[in-house]
């Protein structure tokens, strides 16, 4: 199966390179644009299936090491395959 | 007395806080591998400046997790005296020993300059009376803007547990916020560099103030050798 945990900035913490690159989407003429948040996405191939053990799981490592919850938040996808 | 100075891959001040230490202070100061599991009965752990494991992920995310960290959270948690430069401020934070995280400078870039910092009264031993109401120390860091919740701000405003503030605010920190120890006062980290701020040739020698301030909670006889 395939997990892709996206990382984003919390909504009332400074992203300042979310910041910088909503100002050059401006500047290459985008019009209206209301907010730029820049995150990441990591991408995991694991064997087995998706149980509630395993979500418990990856809540905690979400948690503790791929987002730091003073800063940011996370959510995932599982897709099968 | 003992300082144990931490070395993850891709430290690179190790060996400017090993001499802080032994050079500027006289004190016997060994490294400590972050694969070891034990830190050998130091009287001061420092968690030195780089870019451990490459920064990847978060600064200091990874290294949380490394061997040694497990050994200095107890040791933390004992009472024991722990110092965080830089990365290891970063490490701290993420390790949950130090409150709030630091993020991006809010100018985008990396700031390599020596920086004015006011003094604040974090304690018997962090004082303007021991360090001075001003010092001038080496930043040099791309991510050391302090971010915390409002709660947690006021917090260690109301507990005092701001060490230093930036006098011109170089990265965006929240209230100028350059240092801040936890709320035992036992664990102490900063953005500026008191081991690049020692020598001759360095900009200021107040950072042997500093590491003075930090060892002499629990080793008041440090303020007498040096005085």
């Amino acid at each position: 199966m395939k997990i892709k945990v996206f990382v984003t900035p919390k909504k009332n913490v400074l992203d300042p390179q979310g910041v910088a690159v909503g100002h050059a989407l401006e500047s290459l003429g985008l019009k209206g644009l209301k907010g730029t948040r820049v995150g990441k996405v990591i991408e995991l191939e694991l064997e087995g299936a998706d149980t509630p053990q395993l979500r418990v799981q990856l809540d905690k490592l979400c948690r503790d090491l791929l987002s730091n919850p003073v800063i940011e938040d996370y959510h995932y996808e599982i897709a099968a395959g | 007395m003992n300082i144990a100075v931490l070395q993850f891959p891709g430290s690179n001040c190790d060996q400017d806080a090993f001499h802080l230490f032994a050079s500027g202070l006289g004190v016997p100061t060994r490294y400590v591998w972050h694969k070891d599991t034990h830190l050998g009965d130091p009287s001061l752990v420092v968690v030195p400046g780089g870019f451990s494991y490459g920064d990847y992920l978060r600064c200091g995310a990874i290294a949380r997790f490394s061997p040694v960290m497990g050994a200095v959270r107890e040791y933390a948690e004992r009472g024991g005296l722990v110092l965080g430069i830089c990365n290891g401020f970063q490490i701290l934070c993420e390790a949950g020993l130090l409150p709030g995280a630091l993020i991006r400078n809010s100018s985008l870039e990396y700031r390599c300059m020596t920086c004015d910092l006011a003094v604040e009264e974090a304690g018997p031993a962090f004082n303007t009376r021991l360090v001075g109401k001003r010092v001038r120390m080496p930043i040099g860091h791309g991510e050391g803007n302090f971010r915390i919740d409002d709660a947690g701000l006021e917090r260690l405003e109301s507990n005092h547990q701001v060490l230093l503030r930036y006098v011109d605010n170089p990265n965006g920190s929240l209230s100028s916020i350059a240092g801040i120890r936890n709320e035992e006062g036992n664990v102490f980290g900063m953005m500026p560099h008191p081991d690049r701020a020692f020598e001759r040739f360095h900009p200021s020698q107040d950072g042997l103030a500093i590491a003075r301030a930090v060892l002499a909670l629990r080793f008041p006889e440090i303020l007498k050798e040096s005085a």
